[in-house]
């Protein structure tokens, strides 16, 4: 296969992080994702690109078994994280996704304060001990989020009170919080205006440093200016993977070249 | 990003745990889990305990009612003696008319005990009256009726059967035992004991009762004649006349709110009025037609028209919220294209969305009527618990005036009165009155899938 | 002439109307309905209408005021003292009107030739008798000034029909001649029957305004009775109960609420827990299939007749919570009890509130739900720390109108709860509520001019300022709520 000999040629040296093996999922009857094989790298933004309906937020979701709360979804195939296969019997989807977070397409706070927003996810899973721990987690969340200049004096303040990109800001900061490995964003900007979404882009970049950042988006812009490595899906297929660069370049895949040259899609 | 740099390097302000598998849970983990398990618990113990209430309440009910529709029968040859029916021998009507029922029960009972000496029937210590105290005291006017009815039959010996009294039904029905017979001034033992024979011959029989179905209400001691025919009737020309008040008043309501009514202070005090009604209590109802239907606009008591002009008002808001939800369901697509073509938006709304929208419109009238089946407390106050014996006369002629009672309130009133027979009586009207609501329901529920369109 | 025949008469002159304009407007058309302004059937209906509206209107105008303007007239007959208290008043024009309908069918049967029946006097002997004869059978002997406001109500009586029948065929027929003229090719006949129409939809959408004001007007009037009767002090603030139909009631509200607010309680505790977790399972957990199946069942409770309910307590939840609970506690053994009726109306409300929180529930979007359990929260966590806050305001509407619906609640109460007035703590007594006494003092044969009688409209206002007062509350609460999600 073309693109496992891509990763295979990758001169980066960090570890994979996600490997996934024969992905496939079924909504019902209905086969949304065939047989995807990827393997994700740490500290890495990872792109999905893509045109619409075309798997690559259902692969997403399978990463934190998001899709268990879809009555209706069963995922086939190996996906495993550090080595260990997340769809195990053994695996706790709660364990799971505090170790996988997750940022929506919609920014979704909760009508709670901008600090009950942030400490939500470290209140459930234990994380810490006392209110100053708390207090010193949602400081460096908010600040890895790039909020904290902005929010600093008003934590107390309803997080659905901010704007449409310091809400999605803080939802990130929330998936920051409970210190995740992997940090999945199910195109963060596409409700946020260009200056939003600017700043968000911005800050995906900075997370690299620290987490594995995988990001849906059907914005091939957008995969090109945050990611280092690109996954194009068309119709429940992974068709190539590589260098973001080589992707957008030398797609080797005619169904690529055609989408980024706009005539599929 | 000035701040997020400004923080480099962060201290790993959220303490990293040690890299744990995925494959074993901590005890936190543990602990949210079984914390998860118990809530879903208390949600699948909510929805058993109230499927269970709702069991256990039919079941009783169901228990005690079905035996209603069951009664026990005394069939014995009885001889019409002229000498006692007839004195003057003429034939007379109103001869015949001067004797009175007492003269009828004594006939009864006389020949009932005749009977039971004629065929060796013998019960050891049993008065004449505790024998003849087994028939029903509704058997004398029966009798009486169906002499005047036909005069002829006089002199005749034909075969009767008379209702038992409520506790020998009892007794059959396994209600009444010797043992409660013991303490019961109303039943000896010896007359349980005669039921048994009286069984044995055949001459004591239970079998479906129409009578439950037909006849009027009765006395408190004769709960075995009693029946539902007014209740039924009473309610049966309510429902029709709330239909008549309620569907075109609420359907013109419902259109003038939904397709003409300008948002303005009169429409919206309408909006708050109608939602606002929908929850006053239903007792409020009946002091409102006390007050305005009885006591000022002088319209008889206990009235089937009454009782439905009450009702009526409790049930419009139903009615129009239910209208009001199918008018907006018909998409306004279908509003432009007849508007489209010239029609007027009265024409548009009588041709088009009215037609549409009638299923639902339709769906949400008999669901409404169906609640105001059920309808008591109102009721009580404009005086249909009263206990009526006569029949009301036909829709036609004006029976809607007459004096009449209503099924939910013929199941209060026989559950007020002490004898447990009535407890039966109440749960058998109960069982009709359902019987009705389900029929409703599903012909609602009918409708609604034969009609029901996807826009 | 007869209300029904002069109806029936207007009905064939408004039947004529149509058929007559309809003609005519066809007819100036030369017959071909192109040239008319609008569907010839609408210059029918403009006619039918010219002929029947006014008529009909003024005629039930008329119908309604005749008896009110016949009796004013009739009160010079009486010393002033005999119609000075409203309840007198009311008795001697019922005695008055039975004796008018009475020389009525004396007349009618030939007992009475007109003549006599318009001079007739008490001198000459027993009217009473006389009209016995024919079957018109009246309480007391007739006094004088009764017979004479009789006959005087007849004439009137008759002067009016008179006047009655000719107004209604002048409208009528004034009416069809009208519409006859005013049809003509040009003339706008639909708009004209359509604002008739629309003035027929927006008379319907006032009845409720009317009936809200007839509760409180009735209401209202009758209470206002009953304080000049009663000090509205007492009835307020007295802390007994114990009507006394010879007089010297004491009617204090206190042990009456106290009673509603206890039984209400009580049916909270049972409703809420079971109907909001019944809700969140429903709407969090169970398979469509589990859903589709046990809703409709939980939401049979709530169709379901309560008075059914009542037999329900008094057969089978009084006298098993009496021999297993009660009598064993030595708490009393009475069947009916505040326990009795709490637990069956808050059966009752089981169904009102699950359906309600449902929706509630399932109004929170569900991205809300993706972000907490993205974020790696239990399903039981994601409902309480963020499902039920967001739905918070919504479920407390649902609780405040689930409670105004207890408090009203006639029948489980009638039949549960008890009949004695007690200010008591042991909810296995038996005690009494504001609607239980409403029917038990306005059922039977009442008089309306006893204060025994008339507290059951204080009673009644009293219940209906709470019940909305709740009403409206959870109405503002709810709206606010729905406004956070549009």
């Amino acid at each position: 296969m073309d693109d496992m000999r891509l990763v295979e040629r990758d001169v980066n040296q960090l570890h994979s992080k996600i490997e996934a093996k024969g992905v496939q999922v079924y909504y019902g009857e209905k086969q949304a994702l065939k047989d995807v094989d990827v393997s994700i790298l740490d500290r890495t933004v990872t792109a999905f690109i893509g045109p619409s309906g075309c798997g690559k937020s259902t692969f997403l979701r399978c990463l934190n078994r998001m899709n268990d709360t879809v009555a209706s979804a069963r995922v086939m195939g190996s996906i495993q994280i550090d080595g260990e296969d997340i769809y195990d019997a053994r695996v706790d989807p709660v364990q799971l996704r505090a170790k996988v977070g997750m940022v929506f397409q919609k920014p979704n706070p909760f009508p709670k304060s901008i600090y009950d927003n942030v400490a939500y996810g470290p209140k459930i899973h234990g994380l810490a001990t006392g209110k100053a721990e708390l207090d010193a987690i949602v400081e460096s969340s908010l600040r890895k989020a790039a909020l904290w200049n902005e929010v600093k004096d008003r934590l107390d303040a309803s997080g659905t009170g901010l704007s449409g990109g310091q809400q999605q800001r803080l939802c990130i900061a929330r998936a920051v919080a409970t210190s995740p490995e992997v940090l999945l964003m199910d195109e963060p900007c596409s409700a946020l205006d260009p200056i939003a979404t600017a700043q968000v882009e911005e800050l995906i970049d900075e997370l690299r440093s620290q987490f594995s950042v995988v990001i849906v988006t059907h914005s091939m812009q957008q995969a090109a200016r945050v990611s280092q490595k690109t996954a194009f899906f068309h119709l429940g297929s992974l068709v190539e993977y590589g260098e973001t660069g080589q992707i957008f370049t030398s797609p080797k895949d005619p169904r690529t070249e055609a989408y980024i040259t706009g005539r599929i899609g | 990003m000035s701040d997020a740099t400004a923080a480099n390097p962060m201290p790993a302000a959220a303490p990293a745990r040690g890299k744990t598998s995925l494959y074993t849970q901590d005890a936190l983990t543990r602990r949210r889990n079984a914390a998860e398990a118990r809530f879903k618990m208390y949600g699948l113990v909510a929805i058993v305990v109230s499927l269970l209430v709702l069991a256990v309440m039919l079941f009783t009910i169901f228990r005690d009612g079905t035996s209603a529709f069951r009664q026990a029968t005394i069939a014995f040859p009885i001889t019409l003696e002229a000498e006692t029916l007839d004195p003057a021998g003429a034939r007379n009507p109103e001869d015949l008319a001067k004797v009175t029922t007492i003269g009828y029960g004594n006939l009864i009972g006389r020949q009932f005990a005749n009977y039971l000496t004629a065929e060796g029937i013998v019960v050891d210590g049993i008065s004449d009256k505790d024998i003849s105290g087994m028939i029903s005291r509704d058997a004398p006017g029966r009798l009486r009726d169906m002499v005047l009815a036909d005069p002829s039959l006089i002199g005749q010996t034909i075969d009767f059967s008379a209702y038992a009294t409520g506790r020998i039904d009892g007794y059959l029905k396994g209600r009444v035992t010797l043992d409660t017979a013991e303490l019961d001034s109303n039943v000896s033992v010896e007359q349980l004991q005669l039921a048994d024979i009286l069984t044995e011959r055949g001459i004591l029989s239970i079998a479906f009762n129409m009578g439950f179905l037909t006849n009027p209400d009765a006395s408190d001691q004769r709960p075995e004649s009693a029946g539902l025919g007014i209740a039924i009737i009473g309610s049966l020309y309510m429902m029709m006349l709330v239909l008549i008040f309620t569907l075109p008043v609420g359907v013109a309501a419902s259109i003038y709110l939904e397709e003409f009514a300008p948002k303005n202070k009169l429409t919206d005090l309408i909006e708050v009025n109608i939602s606002n009604l929908a929850a006053v209590p239903s007792i409020v109802f009946g002091i409102l037609g006390l007050a305005i239907f009885i006591n000022f606009a002088g319209l008889p008591q206990s009235s089937s028209l009454v009782g439905a002009l009450v009702i009526s008002l409790m049930t419009l808001p139903t009615i129009i919220i239910a209208t009001r939800a199918a008018i907006r369901a018909v998409p306004p697509s279908i509003r432009d294209a007849a508007l489209g073509v010239g029609a007027s938006k009265m024409q548009t709304v009588f041709h088009h969305v009215l037609p549409l929208a009638m299923p639902g419109i339709l769906t949400g009238t008999i669901l409404g009527l169906a609640s105001a089946l059920g309808e008591t407390a109102p009721l009580l106050l404009i005086g249909m618990v009263a206990f009526v014996t006569n029949y009301p006369a036909g829709p036609l002629d004006g029976g809607v005036m007459d004096p009449a009672t209503a099924l939910p309130v013929q199941v209060y009133s026989w559950a007020s009165r002490s004898d447990p027979a009535f407890i039966e009586r109440s749960s058998g009207a109960i069982i009709v009155l359902l019987a009705f609501l389900v029929i409703m329901n599903v012909a609602a529920i009918l409708l609604r899938r034969r009609f029901e369109r996807r826009w | 002439m007869s209300v029904f025949l002069l109806l029936a008469i207007v009905a064939i002159l408004s039947v004529a109307g149509f058929v007559l304009c309809r003609q005519r407007a066809l007819k100036q058309a030369g017959g071909t309905a192109r040239n008319l302004h609008s569907l010839p059937n609408y210059y029918g209906w403009f006619g039918f209408i010219m002929a029947s509206v006014p008529a009909v209107l003024v005629l039930a105008v008329w119908m309604i005021g005749q008896p009110l303007f016949i009796e004013r007239q009739l009160s010079g007959f009486f010393p002033a003292e005999m119609i000075e208290d409203d309840a007198a008043r009311t008795l001697l024009f019922a005695d008055v009107r039975r004796v008018a309908s009475g020389l009525d069918v004396a007349v009618a049967q030939g007992a009475l030739t007109e003549d006599e029946a318009n001079n007739i006097r008490t001198e000459f002997g027993s009217v009473r008798d006389r009209l016995a004869t024919v079957g018109v059978a009246l309480g007391s002997e007739v006094t004088p000034p009764v017979l004479q406001a009789a006959q005087d109500y007849r004439e009137m009586s008759r002067v009016g029909a008179v006047g009655r029948t000719i107004l209604t065929f002048v409208l009528s027929i004034g009416g069809l001649i009208l519409a006859i003229r005013a049809t003509n090719p040009e003339f706008r006949a639909r708009n004209r029957v359509e604002q008739v129409v629309l003035a027929l939809l927006i008379l319907s959408s006032t009845i409720a305004i009317l009936t809200t004001v007839g509760i409180v007007l009735s209401m209202l009037t009758e209470s206002l009775r009953f304080f000049t009767m009663y000090p509205a002090a007492d009835f307020f603030f007295s802390l007994t109960w114990s009507p006394n139909f010879r007089g010297n009631s004491e009617l204090g509200l206190l042990p009456l609420l106290w009673g509603t607010l206890y039984i209400s309680f009580v049916s909270m505790l049972v409703a809420v827990p079971i109907g909001l977790f019944s809700a969140i399972y429903l709407a969090e957990y169970a398979s469509n299939r589990v859903r589709s199946i046990v809703k409709p069942l939980i939401e049979v409770i709530a169709g379901i007749p309560t008075v059914v309910f009542g037999l329900f307590a008094l057969v089978t939840v009084g006298p098993f919570l009496r021999d297993y609970f009660a009598q064993p506690l030595g708490l009393g053994n009475s069947g009916s009890s505040v326990m009795t009726a709490g637990i069956v109306i808050g059966i009752l409300n089981i169904p009102f509130i699950s359906s309600l929180a449902d929706d509630i529930i399932n109004a929170v979007p569900q991205s809300m739900r993706d972000g907490s359990l993205g974020l790696g929260a239990t399903k039981s966590e994601t409902i309480r720390k963020v499902v039920l806050p967001a739905a918070l305001p919504g479920i407390m509407g649902a609780v405040l109108m689930a409670a105004s619906r207890a408090i009203g609640e006639t029948m489980i109460v009638t039949m549960g709860a008890g009949a004695a007035a007690r200010l008591d703590l042991n909810p296995f007594q038996a005690m009494t509520t504001i609607t239980v006494k409403i029917v038990s003092q306005l059922t039977g044969d009442t008089e309306f001019n006893s204060p025994e009688t008339l507290v059951a409209f204080a009673l009644g206002m009293s219940l209906f300022v709470i019940t909305l007062a709740l009403n409206i509350l959870a109405l503002i609460i709810v709206r606010k709520y729905r406004e956070q999600y549009e």
